[in-house]
């Protein structure tokens, strides 16, 4: 009895998406052939389980009885009767083993196509879609989405078009029976669905209560273990249990009411159908006795049997179809994440490898030659090469994460080929939204950006980025060795390119002095390393990407000052002969850039190097004396 | 590990028991009625008996009746009981759980100790109430249902006896087969979710770096790897149903050949041979037999599911608090001196991996002690240990002139406040979260020491004051904010010695000096120990601590160690070229 512990339970039972259905079916669709097989299968299935139940009847009335009255009873056609059920039963059987293993391959091929699609799909979608929606919910489509599915899938339709095989065939057996017979059942069903409706809803009610007290239950015990240390330190035990108790014993209630309704179900069910199967013997036997219908022993035989192959389906399809409206919310949700606009790039300047030929022009190169020069197609067919060189300018640049909301006001700046320019401001000023703008994670309401003097629109999003170096603030690295996460930048790069990366970037010691070296699995958390470690693994692997430009985003903001100088000397070797932006909390990793730039609000309020910015005791002054929180 | 775990059942022992009684007697009532059905035939339509027929009828509409009310007892007994085991089972590791020492919890994860207490016990509960209905009713059905048969016809219940080994063997070769693959795909399946996880979380890193592909690649490798092994463990339990279907045909023909044969060589006699109402009732039981062995086979896996679950539980519930009250513990705190005498500690308690050696210090009541030191230099190690959150490996600390292992811990924590570097704010008002300091204080007390901590002036700021909701984890203050709510707790505690763990990081110098100076005016009695990254915070101690890889470089004032203490000066020209000229308010 699986609990519905879906939180999206099943108040969407009312409409059933028919896009949605058609879309899943479209996957479904890759197995044509299998699936008309399963179908086919399923319907033999269900037929020779039928005739099981039929069989009964032509038992006792065409084989039994004649043979009691028979002076020397010849079994030979009886013999003949049962291999020949035989053979059915096993046709049903094997049937049975093809439909349930084909189904599994549909089902499993048919999931990883939607997840591997989904994952692809993601890939593609602009950073303002993982701004608005939280890691969970996406999460939960690959998860809870995908595993719903996984059922519907697997079981509840091959279950259900089994069950509505089974109930139509019944059906028509138990009228070819008897019709008296089936009014009665008919009417016994009706009050039996009656009855299971009214107590799957008093327990969906429960069940509904019981995951709320169970979510703040859970919320409270996670609270108080994130702060165990703090409670320790208080001795606020005795406190916390007190609350503690009084929310478990309120979950035991809806929990224990809860279970109560959704266990009471199965007994019902099973009684009355005992009740009922007892009910039409009695009347059956009426029956037989009064002649009425030309019912006998065989025909009332068999149709208790069929009387039980139309009540278990029937509760079967009740069972299934919940497990299908949930399994279709779930693949609407995820049809809509595939929905979802990808990053559009219109861009068609490229980046590639350069030389000079023998007339001293640009060309193009195949090989690495450590020159880079754009590739500048041109509307009457001519090419133009530009070499990269590292120059960003911003003209006049408005931007707003929403249409109604500007962030940014009117920017303008320029960063020469290996300047050092770096951007100071409190939190919200929009210090990581400009460099958000130069790799075009979003694009710009108003103005424009040039990059080696082209229009950054006109460069394809791939080269623009892969020309641009990136250390950010929460260091990411991947699950993997050391090498591997450092190998990210490049991922062609040679083992000795990762080393010399590393040094260029302090860290190769503190690597070798790990029991595995740069073969060091990080996993997840990364509990292994230290901040500082970790922020090391991310410039040298921006390192061996060895850009033009780099970006440095509060890179050093958690590390204490003794380590700060280590990565420092780090990221300083990482800065020669490149244009590099800064945005740093601590104010002593910036006073060394060729301009500052003060952030407020959107707006630039004040630029210059450190000694101009001091002298004019504005507002970086103010920053730079400790008289203003940067939180 | 069972043994453990029923300890919590306690008041619902009765409803524990009553569930599988009442299952019995359902169980009992139902296997009762194929062979009243097979008299009703027998002797009512056979017989053309119309008044036994209704006899009959009647009683076997009572027996479903009653069957019906056991069953629905039985399965508000057991939801009673298993609800009411899970509460006490959350309750007791909880408890214990409040018992931990800080080792304890460092032992196991926040996460886990999440985990254990909510999933686990979640898993236990279901696979309790499974035990207590399914897993009794499955084996009695079958004994009951093999009994009935052999009462009806020893020779044919032969048949059943030899059906079901045959899918009770299949059904257990299914299931440990396909069980470790399936554990297998769930393995997999967390690393699917943490590539997912990972590529979320580093959504910017995989797009600076055009790594889409290479991510994609190392999704679909892992995809490919769980379609395998699912389809693997899918395809075997996909026998299930059609090992049934055999089993149950095989038994439909048997019964029928030789059924028919006996009864027509007996004549069709209920008490000596055989009968078509015995017919059709050994076909009820064969029905019965072989459903309780596919139930019994679906317990056993939610069995061996939980299982895991049910450990991690124990191992919450067995876990000993490491630090434990002395004989006649000490309740007074007699003043705010510390003295480290040879301290030396492990986090693991072993000697090999020493966090803080040979520690000798003699710190007065009422001084200012500051700490500096880099990351992993043991400064917060240090002064854990005054609270007793661990104890010393070797050698003593005392506090008030007292070893610290012969305090009542409780006593000794109220004297000595702390505030953590991962400091947490709990969902609650402001005033809520003031009043874990003390909770009988007054508004003007919890005033006075948020205008010490500097917090009084931006919680005025606010639209409802002290009564401001935070949420859980502190979301809606500033960092600089929450640390001074923090520190304001701590003092309402009035302890004898305050311990400030860096807990001033996100507060602006000037603040930082204003609380120093209220700390100096107002709790001038006070021990004050403050750990910290600028040597602003520190500098007007009037002993500092430089802390280097778990050793004492140095202590001395702010002069004396600028003078000769090698660290002291690196730390301090890197913050006074790139920082402060220090303006700090003096």
């Amino acid at each position: 009895m699986r609990q519905p512990n879906n939180k999206k339970g099943p108040e969407g039972m009312a409409k059933v998406n028919k896009d949605v259905v058609k879309r899943l079916m479209s996957y479904i669709g890759h197995y044509k052939l299998r699936f008309a097989a399963v179908l086919i299968c399923i319907v033999v299935n269900a037929l020779a389980m039928v005739f099981c139940s039929l069989y009964l009847q032509t038992l006792i009335d065409s084989y039994i009885t004649p043979l009691l009255q028979a002076a020397t009873p010849d079994f030979a056609p009886l013999f003949r009767s049962i291999l020949i059920m035989g053979c059915i039963y096993a046709v049903g059987i094997l049937a049975c083993l093809f439909y349930n293993r084909t189904m599994v391959s549909i089902a499993q091929g048919t999931l990883k196509r939607i997840r591997d699609e989904m994952f692809e799909h993601m890939q593609t979608l602009p950073i303002r879609y993982f701004d608005t929606h939280t890691h969970g919910d996406i999460m939960s489509h690959y998860t809870n989405d995908t595993d719903t599915l996984r059922q519907m899938l697997a079981q509840s339709i091959p279950q259900m078009f089994s069950s509505l095989i089974t109930i139509i065939s019944v059906f028509f057996a138990m009228l070819f029976t008897s019709w008296q017979l089936t009014i009665f059942v008919l009417c016994f069903v009706f009050i039996m669905l009656q009855v299971t409706g009214r107590v799957a809803g008093k327990s969906g009610y429960y069940f509904i209560r019981q995951q709320k007290a169970l979510g703040d239950v859970n919320g409270y015990i996670e609270e108080m273990i994130n702060g165990q240390k703090v409670i320790k330190v208080f001795c606020h035990e005795e406190k916390a249990k007190e609350v503690f108790d009084q929310k478990n014993e309120e979950l035991c209630r809806d929990a224990s009411a809860a279970n109560s309704f959704a266990n009471i179900l199965m007994p019902i069910m099973g009684n009355l159908g005992n009740l009922q199967y007892v009910l039409l013997a009695t009347i059956g036997g009426t029956m037989a006795l009064g002649g009425v219908g030309g019912m006998t022993i065989g025909t009332i035989a068999s149709f208790l049997q069929l009387s039980r192959s139309f009540m278990n389906p029937i509760s079967q399809i009740s069972n299934q179809l919940n497990m299908v409206v949930m399994a279709l919310a779930g693949a609407e949700r995820i049809f809509k994440l595939m929905d979802e606009e990808p990053e559009v790039d219109e861009g068609y300047v490229t980046l590639v490898n350069a030389k000079y030929d023998e007339n001293g022009e640009l060309t193009e190169s195949k090989e690495r030659t450590g020159l880079w020069a754009w590739k500048h197609p041109h509307g009457d067919g001519t090419l133009t090469y530009t070499k990269m060189r590292g120059e960003v300018r911003f003209y006049d640049v408005d931007f707003g994460y929403n249409e109604e909301k500007i962030v940014l006001h009117n920017i303008s700046l320029y960063a020469e080929p290996g300047q050092k320019v770096a951007f100071v401001g409190s939190t919200g000023a929009g210090k990581t939204t400009i460099t958000n703008l130069i790799n075009r994670f979003y694009d710009l309401a108003d103005g424009k950006i040039r990059y080696d003097d082209i229009n950054i629109n006109k460069i394809k999003k791939a080269d623009l980025r892969r020309s641009l170096g990136v250390v950010l603030q929460e260091t990411n690295l991947f699950t993997g060795t050391i090498m591997e996460n450092i190998r990210y930048g490049k991922l062609d790069a040679t083992d000795e390119e990762v080393y010399a990366a590393a040094k260029l970037a302090n860290a190769d010691d503190f690597i070798r002095l790990l029991p595995n070296g740069y073969d060091t699995v990080i996993t997840g958390n990364g509990g292994s390393l230290s901040q500082g470690q970790r922020q090391l693994i991310a410039i040298a692997r921006a390192a061996v990407a060895d850009p033009p430009v780099m970006i440095l985003d509060e890179a050093t903001s958690s590390i204490d000052t003794r380590t700060e100088a280590i990565v420092q000397r780090g990221m300083d070797a990482l800065m020669k002969g490149r244009t590099v932006f800064v945005i740093a909390h601590r104010l002593s990793t910036v006073r060394n850039s060729d301009v500052i730039m003060v952030l407020e609000q959107g707006r630039i309020i004040e630029r210059g190097s450190h000694d101009k910015l001091i002298a004019e005791k504005g507002k970086y002054y103010q920053l730079y004396t400790g008289a203003f929180e940067l939180e | 590990m069972i043994k453990k775990l029923m300890k919590s059942i306690r008041e619902y022992k009765k409803d524990s028991l009553l569930s599988p009684a009442m299952v019995t007697l359902e169980v009992i009532m139902e296997v009762i009625i194929p062979m009243l059905m097979a008299r009703l035939i027998d002797y009512g339509i056979q017989a053309q008996n119309l008044g036994y027929i209704w006899k009959m009828g009647i009683l076997l509409a009572v027996t479903a009746m009653i069957s019906l009310m056991f069953g629905v007892l039985s399965g508000k007994f057991a939801a009673r009981a298993s609800a009411g085991f899970a509460k006490n089972l959350r309750k007791d590791m909880y408890y214990n759980v409040q018992n931990f020492s800080f080792s304890n919890i460092d032992k196991f994860s926040t996460a886990s100790i999440v985990t254990r207490l909510t999933t686990d016990v979640t898993n236990v509960q279901n696979a309790y109430q499974m035990i207590i209905r399914m897993a009794v009713r499955a084996p009695i059905m079958l004994i009951f249902s093999m009994f009935m048969a052999f009462q009806v016809n020893s020779e044919m219940a032969v048949i059943f006896l030899a059906a079901a080994p045959i899918l009770g063997i299949g059904l257990y070769l299914i299931m440990t087969h396909a069980h470790p693959v399936f554990e297998k795909v769930f393995k997999t399946y967390d690393k699917l979710n943490n590539v997912v996880q990972e590529n979320l979380h580093g959504i910017r890193v995989v797009k600076s770096y055009v790594r889409e592909d290479h991510e994609i690649e190392k999704f679909e490798k892992i995809s490919t790897s769980i379609y395998n092994d699912f389809t693997f463990a899918e395809k075997l339990i996909a026998f299930n149903m059609p090992l049934m279907q055999f089993c149950m045909y095989a038994c439909m023909i048997l019964i029928s050949w030789f059924g028919a044969k006996l009864i027509v060589t007996t004549g069709n006699d209920p008490v000596n041979g055989m009968s078509t109402g015995q017919l059709m009732s050994l076909v009820a039981y064969a029905m019965q037999i072989l459903m309780s062995l596919m139930m019994l086979s679906m317990v056993f896996v939610m069995i061996i599911i939980s299982r895991a679950s049910a450990e991690r539980i124990v191992e919450i519930l067995d876990e000993k608090s490491d630090l434990t009250n002395g004989e006649s513990p000490v309740t007074e705190v007699k003043d705010g001196s510390v003295v480290f005498d040879h301290v030396s500690f492990s986090y693991t308690g072993k000697k090999d991996k020493i966090c803080l050696s040979d520690i000798n210090l003699n710190i007065r009541s009422g001084e200012t002690v500051g700490i500096i030191g880099g990351t992993g230099s043991a400064k917060t190690t240090l002064v854990q240990l005054i609270p007793r959150l661990y104890d010393v490996t070797e050698g003593s600390l005392k506090v008030g002139g007292l070893d610290t292992r012969k305090y009542d811990l409780e006593a000794l924590r109220d004297q000595v406040a702390m505030v953590l570097q991962k400091n947490v704010l709990f969902s609650g008002t402001i005033k809520e979260n003031l009043r874990w300091g003390n909770e009988n204080a007054t508004d003007e007390q919890l005033i006075h020491v948020c205008q010490l901590a500097q917090a009084d002036d931006f919680i005025q700021t606010f639209p409802d004051k002290y009564d401001t909701y935070i949420e859980q984890g502190g979301s809606n203050v500033s960092g600089g904010q929450k640390q001074r709510i923090c520190i304001a707790r701590a003092l309402l505690k009035k302890p004898k010695i305050l311990i400030l763990d860096d807990s001033t990081s996100a507060v602006d110098t000037k603040t930082d000096a204003l609380i120093r100076k209220a700390f100096r005016e107002e709790i001038p009695d006070t021990t004050k120990f403050i750990i910290a990254q600028r040597i602003s915070s520190v500098q007007d101690a009037d002993k500092i601590i430089v802390m280097d890889k778990g050793h004492i470089s140095a202590v001395g004032t702010h002069e004396e160690l600028l003078a000769s203490n090698e660290i002291y000066q690196e730390v301090y020209y890197s913050q006074v070229k790139g920082g402060s000229e220090d303006e700090t308010a003096e």
